[in-house]
């Protein structure tokens, strides 16, 4: 669906040159959710207005449905734009427009009729749940309701791809949940292709199916949002899933303690298996739970628990082989001999 | 015997009300055909924006700076010969209208296009990548949304002709300016003087009182 090629942006001033994204390549598959995620300065924004040209690309391709958007002329361009949504951090309504009109001008964009435009802006309301605010200004709303004028508007010309600038960056954390679900629902039931920019990993967890991580306008990282989540690369990658994903034991605690704290991270199907009794049954150690914790990344649970294990040493080495196995992810954290 | 002057003035000075009205209205209407189209031009053509064209924006800007930076009654002289040819003469109201026009355009036309500027540039670029045209961003985002602004710059103008066209009395262009001269200056006669600025004052404060009132309705913000 959308597939960019050796993309680079830089933006050159009489002072110097600031590179915004530096030989970036990504391919995005049809109907999937797509994270970017990284830090302020990383070139986020920057790949993402690259995607519908509202920044021109120094070089590089960026393909959309298999038309390369950078050799179109205006007109082209405009009518290709049409097909690409976009929602951003600030909403950017109109302040002049009430919440109909604003979905309206989009329309109108692109050539609809008034009776055709009254059809579908009803559509929209009625889709992001905004039908009794119809003719209210943008000043009047609030962030989330501002944030679903923007996703109706977008919407609009029925396009095939929607661009998500930070677009819950400014909303609080309930509001920015029922943002995503809308999001999904309307992945799930319009097959719509989204690339999504955020700095919050917990937004990711909460929707992407893929994701890259940016640092420096490269990216250095990608891959399924699970399999990033269970087996991170590169530190900066780790960093991110330790804001959602937290297990730092007190000094003090592991200090004091006389066994082997192990951590273990159960992926996917064994998350469910009870790897953990089977353990206290075949040896005999006996095991206390320090921290534990069983998120679901896209409903597919990932555990990560860290216990402490104590017994003859030979035995504890044996259980932990046993886990080892069965987990294939064990970590000895601390090991008092 | 004041009230008995005032009362042989007032035809005099109906005349001259509705002569610098008319005066104010002809620079207006041209301020707004062609100043308001000019700030725009302005401000799409500027760095950064949808229709960037260095060329267009330094010449406008330039021509808009050459204009502005003239002192009315100098410009006044010195489109005498301008105004002979467009209003046949060089005194009376219409002759008057014609230096207050090329007066007015760039000056409002500086004031749009600084109302444009307080637009959000995000609310541009949502336009734009909606796959809006130039002439729909300008017609359906640009001047709505600068409205308060543009209403506010329309006040202003309107004062400042006010103030012009009192100028242009100087020359025999009529209206209130003129009376003022005429028999204010020329003939000390104070009550015209007097009854000229009170005039001059109220017509001030509606306009303005009223621009305020306009402005803040059409805001949405
Ligand atoms: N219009 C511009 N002109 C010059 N430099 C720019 C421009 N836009 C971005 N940059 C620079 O490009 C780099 C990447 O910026 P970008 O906005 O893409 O980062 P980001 O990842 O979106 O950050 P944030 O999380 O703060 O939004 C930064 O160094 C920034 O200063
Ligand atoms: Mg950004």
């Amino acid at each position: 669906m959308i597939e960019v090629n050796s993309l680079v942006k830089i933006y050159s001033s009489k002072a110097k040159e600031v590179i915004g994204v530096n030989d970036v390549s990504l391919q995005i598959k049809e109907g999937e959710i797509y994270g970017i995620i990284g830090y302020s300065g990383a070139g986020k924004s920057s790949l993402i207005r690259c995607l519908n040209l509202l920044e021109k690309p120094t070089s590089g391709e960026v393909k959309i449905d298999g038309v390369d958007l950078t050799t179109l002329n205006e007109k082209a361009l405009r009518k290709a734009r049409q097909k690409i949504g976009m929602i951003f951090q600030h909403f950017y309504l109109a302040s002049a427009k009430t919440v109909y009109e604003n979905i309206a001008f989009a329309l109108k964009a692109a050539g609809k009729t008034p009776k055709e435009i009254d059809v579908r802006v009803k559509e929209l309301l009625e889709l992001v749940g905004l039908s009794d605010k119809s003719s209210q200004y943008p000043a009047q709303l609030s962030g989330g309701q501002k944030q679903r004028v923007g996703i109706a508007r977008a919407l609009a010309n029925n396009p095939k791809v929607l661009l998500c600038d930070e677009a819950t960056s400014a909303l609080d954390p309930s509001t920015t949940k029922s943002i995503l679900n809308l999001l999904k629902t309307i992945n799930r039931k319009l097959g719509l292709t989204i690339v999504l920019i955020t700095h919050e990993m917990e937004v990711v967890k909460e929707i992407c199916h893929r994701l890259a991580v940016m640092q420096d306008g490269k990216i250095i990282e990608e891959g399924l949002v699970y399999d990033i989540f269970a087996n991170p690369i590169q530190p900066l990658t780790k960093d991110f899933i330790a804001s959602v994903l937290q297990f730092e034991l007190p000094q003090q605690l592991i200090e004091n303690r006389k066994g082997t704290i192990i951590k273990i991270q159960f992926k996917g199907a064994i998350a469910e298996e009870s790897v953990v009794s089977d353990l206290f049954q075949q040896f005999n150690v006996k095991g206390n739970i320090l921290h534990g914790k069983i998120e679901y990344i896209q409903d597919v649970p990932l555990g990560i628990f860290i216990m402490e294990l104590t017994g003859e040493d030979k035995e504890v080495e044996r259980a932990i082989a046993y886990i080892e196995e069965r987990t294939q992810n064990l970590e000895v954290v601390e090991h008092v001999a | 015997m004041l009230l008995e002057s005032l009362q042989a003035l007032l035809p005099e000075l109906n005349t001259a009300v509705l002569q610098t009205i008319y005066m104010v209205a002809v620079a207006l209407v041209s301020a707004i055909i062609i100043g308001l189209p000019l700030g725009v031009l302005l401000f799409v053509t500027d760095e950064g924006l949808f229709l960037r064209n260095k060329v267009v924006n330094h010449v406008t800007g330039w021509l808009v700076n050459l204009v502005r930076s003239i002192p009315y009654i100098i410009l006044l002289v010195a489109l005498l010969p301008l105004t002979k040819l467009i209003a046949g003469s060089t005194i009376g109201p219409t002759a008057a209208s014609v230096s207050l026009s090329v007066a007015a355009i760039p000056f409002f036309a500086r004031l749009v296009e600084t109302s444009l500027r307080e637009i959000d540039k995000g609310v541009i670029e949502s336009a734009v990548a909606v796959g809006a045209s130039p002439w729909m961003i300008i017609k359906d985002i640009l001047v709505p949304e600068a409205k308060p602004g543009i209403v506010q710059g329309l006040t202003i103008t309107t004062i400042s002709l006010i103030g012009y066209s009192a100028m242009a009395g100087i020359i025999g262009g009529g209206g209130i300016g003129d009376l003022a001269i005429r028999f204010g200056y020329y003939r000390y006669d104070n009550t015209i003087m007097i009854t000229t600025v009170i005039v001059l004052v109220v017509l001030v404060q509606i306009i303005q009182i009223g621009g305020d009132k306009i402005s803040r309705v059409v805001d949405k913000r």
